[in-house]
């Protein structure tokens, strides 16, 4: 009894002071997102009205509804046509690479062919170059792709340091499972994904996660890759609206609403998992 | 039991059988790594590969003219041609002040809230929820929330805001468009958006620290200063180094930001462009591919020089966790 004391002690803070700053902190990640909604419930005119615009009078849904007729023609494109492109691209990038990087992984991990020693080298270094730096010469080379749908998902479905994540987890299931289901006849593939796959499910869950994250906000590449506003996800025509002259803070706002809303949704559905596929994109060493 | 007795079997399984299994390894494991790997090699390898070939080139988009090969010329103009260099060792300059700031400060402010977040409080759910929450946020966005935040004149919640507190002593300012304080303004954003990453990796770390340890020092009378420095420290001292140098080189990446605000012309360009800032704006709206790619490629070296100095301390220190 007197050690659990002690240790209760022994934090750092007084429990006041602790909740003290937890408020501090709290406010400081809330507001921005608070300040993002009320604005997007309130007039245009009050987004910068100084400390007032965290004020939530006057709302209404105007803005959502001045969206969806900012937007209500080809020339402008539609909400659910960018929706529609990020949601198609992210999930082809998700999906695709949750199949070809375990795929890649499992055949790392578990089977002896020629040359996987080096492709096991090659993949770690794959993990150092970061997508910026081939961007340039990859928008040279896929030039004549510009414009496309599938041009904004193939770089990213392979993925090096997924590879990477699906190797090390499968590494750490026991052999015997898949020498069983090898036994009764099942090949490689088969033991991969009925067998295998169901124990991984954290490391699928953290691929995707983690996947899913990079590809929703992908901001870079469609600005090299796409200027048809029909094939425009989110972030890029987030980066055009923001920009329109005069400008139109209200809808803009929305607009992010709509951009943010649904992965927030997600993210509050699922944080447990969240929080522990972050946590383990730490164990990458 | 029954998978002992099966793996039992496998062991005693007839030669043919396993040679068999060997050999269906020999061909299923290329053909099942062989989408992944033709993937990386169309899309990570050979532009990487492109990269440094372009990097010799003079090479435009769309151009009549034929690409020229040029040598190291690109290279040295990036340290020599004014008209180049300028902005190059500028951005190179703000990238390694923007490091500066926000490895140490990013790191120490993770650090921080984990140590903040980890442990049982009332209603603690609540602020682990609103503390993660920024992670969901797409840089663009995050941009454009953070750009009305900082917005000039006393229209501008942070400006409003300062107002208020010091009653109205402290004048307006523009901050992202100040030269003095761009940076800063970026600075924070990044940091609002992606300090929880680092915290909930350092908090998995701080959970992995031995309970008992904490025990002894307490039984030693440790205070609670030196349970900090003796105990939680070196209990997270891998995590630490792995945090820091995961900032590094999300600190040199930096670009969605500063480009998406350098596009309205509401950021002060020169304090704050980067040099991916420098790769896009030279080699896509300049459409001088190969100096771009010569910039890339400076970039990626400085990038492969953190990720090595990081896979040497992790092997130093064993595995992390």
């Amino acid at each position: 009894m007197t050690r659990v004391r002690s240790i209760k002690r022994s934090r750092l803070l007084s429990r006041t002071g602790r909740y003290a700053l937890l408020v501090f902190f709290g406010l400081i990640f809330f507001v921005p997102v608070y300040y993002l909604l009320v604005g997007s419930l309130r007039p245009g005119d009050k987004v910068l009205g100084g400390l007032s615009a965290l004020v939530p009078s006057d709302l209404s849904l105007d803005n959502y509804a001045g969206v969806f007729n900012r937007f209500s023609n080809d020339t402008t494109g539609y909400v659910w046509q960018f929706a529609g492109v990020s949601l198609a691209v992210t999930a082809i990038v998700v999906l695709g690479g949750l199949l070809v990087n375990s795929l890649a992984g499992y055949a790392l991990a578990r089977m002896k062919w020629r040359g996987r020693n080096i492709v096991l080298l090659l993949v770690t270094i794959m993990t150092i170059i970061p997508f910026e730096a081939v961007a340039l010469p990859l928008y040279y080379m896929l030039s004549g792709q510009r414009n496309t749908l599938y041009v904004q998902a193939l770089p990213f479905l392979a993925n090096a340091f997924s590879i990477f994540l699906f190797y090390t987890y499968f590494l750490s299931i026991p052999v015997e499972v898949e020498e069983a289901a090898t036994i009764d006849g099942a090949g490689p593939v088969r033991t991969l994904f009925q067998v295998v796959a169901p124990m991984s499910l954290p490391a699928y869950a953290t691929v995707a996660i983690l996947t899913f994250l990079g590809q929703w906000g992908q901001y870079l590449w469609p600005v090299l890759m796409i200027t048809d506003t029909k094939l425009r996800p989110l972030p890029l025509e987030l980066s055009v609206f923001q920009n329109a002259q005069p400008p139109e803070w209200g809808p803009v706002l929305a607009f992010g609403v709509l951009f943010v809303l649904p992965v927030l949704v997600v993210f509050l559905i699922f944080q447990r998992s969240f929080v522990a596929s972050v946590a383990s994109s730490g164990v990458k060493g | 039991m029954t998978l002992l007795i099966r793996s039992q079997a496998r062991r005693t399984a007839p030669p043919t059988q396993r040679r068999k299994r060997l050999s269906s390894h020999a061909i299923m494991g290329p053909v099942m790594a062989a989408p992944a790997l033709i993937l990386l090699a169309v899309f990570l390898a050979i532009p990487f590969l492109g990269a440094i070939a372009m990097s010799f080139y003079r090479l435009q988009l769309n151009s009549t003219r034929a690409p020229r090969f040029i040598g190291l010329e690109q290279y040295s103009r990036l340290f020599t041609d004014p008209d180049i260099s300028a902005a190059f060792l500028h951005s190179l300059g703000n990238n390694f002040t923007f490091a500066a700031v926000v490895v140490p400060v990013q790191t120490a402010l993770a650090l921080g809230l984990a140590l903040l977040v980890n442990g049982k409080l009332r209603g603690m759910a609540v602020f682990r929820t609103m503390f993660f929450m920024p992670l969901v946020f797409p840089l663009a966005l995050v941009a454009v929330v953070w750009r009305l935040i900082f917005a000039r004149d006393d229209h501008g919640l942070l400006n409003s805001a300062i107002s208020l507190f010091t009653g109205g002593s402290v004048g307006p300012h523009d901050w992202l468009g100040s030269s003095a304080t761009a940076m800063g303004a970026i600075i924070v954003m990044s940091i609002w958006q992606s300090v929880s990453f680092q915290m909930i990796i350092l908090l998995g770390g701080l959970q992995a620290v031995p309970h008992d340890l904490y025990e002894a020092a307490s039984l030693d009378r440790a205070g609670r200063w030196s349970q900090f420095l003796h105990v939680t420290v070196p209990g997270i001292r891998n995590t630490l180094i792995f945090v820091a140098l995961l900032t590094t080189v999300f600190s040199f990446r930096l670009f969605d930001q500063v480009y998406l605000l350098g596009q309205s012309g509401s950021v002060d360009i020169e304090s704050t462009q980067t040099m991916m800032y420098q790769v896009i704006t030279t080699g896509y709206d300049q459409n001088n591919i190969g100096q771009g790619a010569a910039m890339a490629v400076v970039f990626l070296v400085i990038v492969t020089i953190v990720a090595v100095i990081q896979r040497r301390l992790v092997r130093q220190e064993g595995s992390i966790r």
